[in-house]
């Protein structure tokens, strides 16, 4: 086994913030200041933390942009949509395939789209004569070439400089074609401070163009839709089996392994889960409001979580037979997930991590390693808002800044034929009364140690210093992370895409990344850092024979 | 199931809808030529988007650390210029990671608002932001203009632009432009110029940059790379060998017509006769006589091709990737008695099916051969006339398994194997490590697919 490094030095906290902010130029390190909070995980006593803002020019960032968001992160995994990316080559090929998104195609005539990349690969002549025709050209070429189902139409940076009107090709295009959804995203890399927004343009335009398109009613029993869950790894398999298992019917996923039907029928389900809060909470504040369904945060990354969540739906729908169905899955995936986390936690208690990702990732995953006994130092998401640290009590008083205001907010009423309370008033109310919580989220900080730090936005220079400081066991952030901390040393675990493996969601996925993580940990590998001459320079004087 | 399961046999013109690009954009070609800068930090100006997914590709197929800054525009900078962010990211970049040099390149969004960097570097200086001795360059790349090897290209061709210096002497040197090749490659070139007895400077020199060792220790500007001070020599040298007319002749062409620095412009060394050539023109330049090592590697070259001709002869290859190594790879494959049958590159330029079609123009068959191609196309071609091969980036793996063809993995982005950082594919070594490969897959398919009473041991 390695050998241990236990350099659990003792800084303070505030000693770590000073020294990260040290080498700022006093601009840099005012604004950084504020999005690095020291947790006190007290009740209603933790101090505000300023995300949701602009990254600084020159500081090396992890995030990305709004096209990224929107093509990459939620179209990206819906299989039956023919997605074009309006712009020069690039965006569309670095958005080809490279976020893991698995996806079930093998039924019968299904189609599948994901190996595909589209792009009207504009040139110089586009950009200063306009592209509309291009896109147009596109569009129909896409058509004649495989009739699918639906068209999505994304904007680059120059596509939004150049004016191009991608919304009005697309509805011309779908009224020309009679049996082809053609709709558009105004999702160009500038607007916005990072992938977000991006998100938030794709959720609007999937709701305002797909969701509520198929009112035929969907076979099962307790149907549900699960929202912010991706299916990177195939997690989204593993969460379908085991609602399967408990008899929850699934009807969609926004947007792993998804397709354009499910997005469609969406509107007939009596509940939303939302998985990560951040990409699409309001979503489900949406299907509430037009159609009356309630919505939940619920969590399956981790097994403890996993069997909350369960029950949580469980008890929503209140039913008997259900909440027994639940326990019995419950009491059968759980022997086996004791006996591998007990078997790992032998070598993984006391150990310490690390996760700065996404917007609700960093987060969810500390639970899969306190279940093995390790403690998160350190966290913080790469594109979150407050909401998402401190809980939905503070969205009222969330500024919208010039940057927010470029997103579309939608305007959604109830719709006059379709929109049913789930449940009767009182039944919720007496839900509520006895603990329930719908619509909630308490976010990340007070389920953080007090003493922990909580960076928002994260860059390069701090993530070396953190773990220059820190030196924690694992360290889990993106691609472009990996391995400028795997040179100091310490195993970095990627979690917007895990690398190779998966899936970790559920109960399967509990058992697998207990053993990642022993793997990563108790590596050989990171006791070869010297050689055995740069451990001992000394040359000794005497030459010996053994 | 195939996974590419919509694509039609039959071939329709396709004027505006890519499928599949066999390219990608100018920026990361240039984030990758500045790499190969000792102490250079690229800057991507433009929104940040493009910056990660450039670091997020160059890293998983280099399996580094892949360190670039970006203005991080928003709508704000898009309308009214970018040169705010660019002056203060200046700042910031040297005072917090401490560069040599920044090397610059613009984007969609920077060149469609027309943001002038040159003007934006003066002002930075002008206002004292970048500290005595070190450097700000800058290359022009919209994304919406040639490829990444255009990108590469430029990127090159402003550093010599910008950065070198004629003092009148010559330092008896010579510049090789290696290219877009992988670090181990770089680091062949070098070999093999060192052993001819070439003093040379190699630009860029991505070797000890991106395929540096674990030592638990992380430098944001490792050992490797051309350093500032090379680059500059550049302009006394006594001549220039250009590696790939997209990849390293502009820059060849520039020292030529500004200092004076003659040049030549060769095809990448891959394979038999390019590396021939290579050395050939190292030796003239050199003034010295090729030494027997190098013989004796190209010899064994030569024993290999004609040890194993058996498997290779007449065998049908499609292939796809960058203008250079394609014209240098279908050489190669011509020249082993292989029939490379379909040719697609997605970088924009008639002179690549010009010389496609001249190094197979006493093919006994048809081929295929296109600049402004996709990879859509190319696995249509297949699909009509089927090869023994498939050689190509990563991406070709969805072909190879619905078409159950043979591949070998070369070019760019390889994001699923390892190797292309550490064992060069140039050079009589490289011409080695190709065969073995392109047999290694021809015989593991003989092996698979021969009956029982034909499966033999020896081969």
């Amino acid at each position: 086994m390695a050998k241990t490094k236990h350099r659990l030095v003792k800084w303070e906290p505030t000693a770590i913030k000073e020294e990260l902010l040290s080498k700022y130029p006093p601009k840099v390190a005012r604004k950084r200041a504020k999005q690095i909070l020291i947790n006190e995980a007290q009740e209603n006593e933790t101090p505000e933390i300023q995300a949701n803002v602009r990254t600084i020019p020159g500081i090396i960032t992890m995030r990305g942009c709004t096209y990224a968001g929107c093509k990459g992160v939620i179209l990206g995994p819906t299989r039956d949509i023919v997605n074009i990316t309006h712009g020069p080559i690039g965006c569309g090929f670095y958005s080809w395939l490279t976020r893991r998104n698995q996806t079930d195609a093998t039924a019968e005539g299904a189609e599948n789209y994901m190996p595909y990349c589209f792009s009207t690969d504009m040139q110089d002549q586009d950009i200063i004569f306009g592209g509309e025709k291009k896109l147009e050209k596109a569009i129909q070429e896409a058509y004649d070439t495989f009739h699918p189902k639906a068209i999505a139409i994304f904007a680059t940076c120059p596509v939004g400089l150049i004016g191009d009107d991608i919304h009005a090709v697309a509805k011309k295009m779908k009224e020309k074609f009679g049996d082809c959804n053609v709709f558009a995203f105004s999702c160009e890399g500038y607007k916005g401070v990072s992938q977000s927004a991006g998100h938030h343009i794709a959720n609007n335009q999937i709701f305002k163009h797909v969701v509520g398109e198929n009112d035929a009613d969907k076979p099962g029993e307790y149907k549900i839709n699960l929202l912010g869950e991706y299916n990177i790894g195939g997690d989204g398999f593993e969460i379908d089996r085991i609602l399967k298992k408990c008899g929850i019917s699934n009807i969609a996923t926004f947007s792993g392994n998804s397709t354009y039907d499910q997005f469609a029928s969406a509107h007939v389900a009596d509940l939303n889960c939302v998985m990560c809060h951040r990409s699409i909470n309001y979503v489900a504040d949406m299907l509430e409001t037009k159609f009356g369904i309630p919505w939940i945060k619920v969590n399956f990354i981790g097994a403890e979580a996993t069997a909350k969540s369960l029950r949580k739906i469980a008890q929503y729908f209140g039913d008997k037979k259900l909440i027994e169905k639940v326990e019995a899955v419950i009491a059968e995936e759980m022997p086996l997930v004791d006996a591998v986390r007990d078997d790992v936690r032998t070598r993984t208690e006391g150990k310490t991590a690390m996760l700065f990702v996404g917007g609700s990732r960093a987060h969810h995953y500390q639970e899969l390693f306190a279940e093995i006994g390790m403690k998160t130092l350190s966290a913080g998401y790469e594109f979150a808002h407050r909401d998402d640290y401190e809980g939905r009590e503070v969205i009222p008083d969330l500024k919208v800044d010039a940057d927010s205001r470029n997103i579309e907010e939608i305007e959604v009423n109830a719709d006059p034929e379709r929109y049913s309370p789930r449940k009767p008033a009182e039944e919720i109310a007496k839900l509520e009364a006895a603990g329930y919580k719908f619509k909630h989220y308490d976010g990340m900080i007070p389920e953080m140690d007090k003493g922990t730090i909580v960076i928002d936005d994260l860059n390069q220079y701090e993530a070396e210093k953190l773990v220059e400081l820190l030196h924690p066991d694992i360290f889990c952030a993106g691609i472009k992370e990996k391995f400028s901390i795997q040179k100091l040393g310490v195993p970095m675990k990627q979690l917007h895409s895990y690398d190779s493996g998966g899936p970790y969601a559920g109960f399967s996925g509990a058992i697998n990344f207990y053993k990642e993580i022993d793997r990563l940990v108790n590596s050989r590998v990171w006791s070869y850092m010297k050689a055995p001459w740069q451990e001992n320079p000394e040359l000794s004087a005497t030459y010996v024979w053994e | 199931m195939t996974l590419l399961r919509h694509t039609p046999k039959e071939i329709t013109e396709r004027s505006a809808l890519t499928i599949n690009p066999a390219k990608t954009c100018q920026p990361i070609g240039a984030m990758y030529a500045a790499l190969g800068i000792h102490g250079c930090l690229p800057h991507s100006h433009g929104s940040q988007g493009c910056c990660a997914y450039h670091r997020s590709a160059l890293t998983r197929h280099y399996k580094e650390p892949v360190s670039a800054a970006t203005s991080s525009f928003t709508e704000g900078a898009s309308v009214f210029g970018g040169q705010a962010n660019l002056l203060q990211a200046i700042e910031n970049i040297f005072t917090v990671y401490e560069p040599e040099i920044i090397a610059v390149h613009t984007t969609c969004l920077s060149e469609t608002i027309g943001d002038d960097l040159n003007q934006i570097r003066d002002k930075a200086q002008k206002e004292g932001k970048i500290p005595a001795g070190k450097h700000v360059i800058g290359a022009s790349t919209p994304s919406y203009v040639g490829s990444h090897v255009t990108g590469f290209s430029n990127m090159v061709k402003s550093a010599v632009a910008q950065l070198a210096e004629s003092t009148g002497h010559k330092n008896g040197k010579v510049n090789i432009l290696p290219g877009w090749v992988e670090p181990s490659d770089m680091e062949e070139i070098k070999r093999l110029a060192t052993l001819v007895g070439v003093d040379s400077i190699l630009l860029p020199d991505t070797s000890g940059v991106l395929n540096g060792p674990l030592s638990g220790e992380y430098k944001m500007f490792p050992e490797g790379g051309t350093t500032v001070e090379e680059i500059k020599a550049t302009g006394d040298a006594i001549g220039t060998l250009a590696l790939g007319e997209w990849c390293s002749a502009d820059a060849a062409r520039l020292l030529d017509s500004q200092f004076k620095v003659p040049c030549k412009v060769l095809d990448m060394p891959f394979g038999l006769k390019a590396t021939d050539r290579f050395i050939d023109a190292l030796r003239t330049v050199a003034g010295v006589s090729v030494p027997n090592e190098i013989n004796t590697e190209r010899g064994q070259l030569v024993d290999l091709i004609s040890d194993m001709h058996q498997y290779f002869y007449h065998k049908k290859v499609a292939l796809v990737g960058d203008p250079d190594q394609l014209i240098a790879m279908t050489e190669f494959l011509v020249s082993i008695d292989m029939l490379p049958v379909h040719i697609v590159t997605g970088t924009p330029g008639k002179a690549f099916e010009r010389r496609i079609r001249e190094i197979t123009k006493e093919l006994p068959c048809e081929v295929n051969v296109k600049a402004k191609g996709d990879m859509f196309l190319l696995h249509q071609w297949i699909k009509n006339e089927p090869v023994d091969l498939l050689l190509g980036n990563t991406y070709c793996k969805y072909i190879a398994r619905d078409e159950d063809i043979p591949f070998v993995r070369f070019g760019f982005p390889i994001l699923d194997r390892v190797g292309h950082q550490y064992f060069p594919s140039v050079g009589y070594k490289g011409g080695l490590r190709l065969l073995e490969k392109i047999l290694g897959v021809l015989l593991d398919r003989k092996d698979r697919d021969d009956p029982e009473e034909t499966f033999e041991l020896v081969l």
